[in-house]
């Protein structure tokens, strides 16, 4: 048995397309576009809310597009246990719907970073991590509000809880301020919701599973999940 | 009808960046003076009813639920009768 990506397209999304061609074309799942003003997510089995510039990051990243009518019916799967993951502009609409807490907050250099970083992976306790063999993944980052911010309060709510899947590292896998592209509290790259079903983050595993661009790491992610939904 | 008009407010604490880069210039500028820039947001439209609280109403759940994020932003909004 496959399992089912469904692929939102936002108006302004910009790597609907990336997202999709790594789910079907290279990993071999099945994948399907969901347009923003459908409610049907067509028996997806999982949720890709792709990366971009949703509504021309118009108001806040990801707060308008938050209302389009798919969301709703994304809400609600996500509320019955769906697994939905959202990369960079993605993770910016999960935040602005309140399916996971904080905010992204402009890069602290004020410029648009777009490089290879590479990320520790903070906890394996999640769907998304379970079956990732490495430590550290080399994964790209392409976003100007990437840096991640919430209360002092919430932090602590999201260390204790082991929210916490990703991390902004050095190749060993060592945090530090100076590994930290955007200014992120605790270095922060991606985190999941209490149920760990909803996973947001900033850097783009869809943009390293194609082995001729001599990355991959990104595809250990969605083999992950892949791994926890088929048995 | 009423127009209404919304400032929107980074907290204090929240770092702003584009205000930092904004007053880079005005130090360039030669505003030597110039000091601890923010850059918020002025947002204005019209409700149409003649109920003032019922346009009160409506402006503020616009800020609460679309206008503001809560977890960086405050609001202050006016309201007046326009013909």
């Amino acid at each position: 048995m496959s399992i089912k990506f469904g692929v939102v397209v936002f108006p302004g999304s910009n790597c609907d397309h990336d997202a999709y061609y790594a789910t079907k074309k290279i990993l071999e799942y099945d994948s399907e576009f969901l347009w923003h003003k459908d409610t049907d997510i067509k028996n997806s089995d999982v949720i890709i809310l792709p990366g971009g510039f949703s509504y021309g990051d118009y108001l806040r990243t990801g707060a308008i597009a938050r209302f389009s009518p798919i969301m709703n019916s994304v809400i609600d799967f996500a509320n019955k246990g769906g697994i939905v993951i959202g990369i960079c502009n993605g993770f910016q609409i999960l935040l602005e719907a309140g399916l996971l807490p904080g905010v992204l907050l402009k890069n602290i250099s004020t410029k648009f970073i777009c490089k290879d970083v590479y990320v520790k992976v903070e906890s394996k306790n999640t769907i998304f991590t379970n079956s990732i063999t490495h430590d550290v993944l080399k994964i790209p980052i392409a976003h100007g509000d990437g840096n991640y911010f919430a209360s002092d309060d919430v932090l602590k709510e999201l260390e204790d809880n082991d929210q916490i899947v990703f991390k902004y590292s050095s190749a060993n896998g060592d945090i530090s301020a100076e590994v930290n592209p955007n200014g992120s509290k605790l270095n922060i790259a991606g985190i999941t919701n209490k149920n760990r079903n909803v996973l947001g983050m900033m850097p783009h595993p869809e943009r390293a599973t194609d082995p001729v661009l001599n990355k991959s790491d990104g595809a250990n992610i969605f083999r992950s999940i892949a791994n926890n939904l088929i048995k | 009808m009423f127009k209404a008009t919304v400032i929107v407010r980074k907290r204090p604490k929240i770092l702003d960046p584009q205000g930092k880069a904004v007053e880079q210039g005005a130090k360039h500028l030669g505003f030597n003076n110039v000091l601890k820039t923010r850059i918020g947001k002025y947002i204005e439209f019209f409700v149409d009813t003649n109920d003032r609280e019922a346009a009160d109403n409506e402006v503020r759940q616009y800020c609460e639920k679309l206008l503001v994020n809560p977890n960086i932003e405050d609001f202050e909004y006016k309201i007046e009768v326009v013909e």
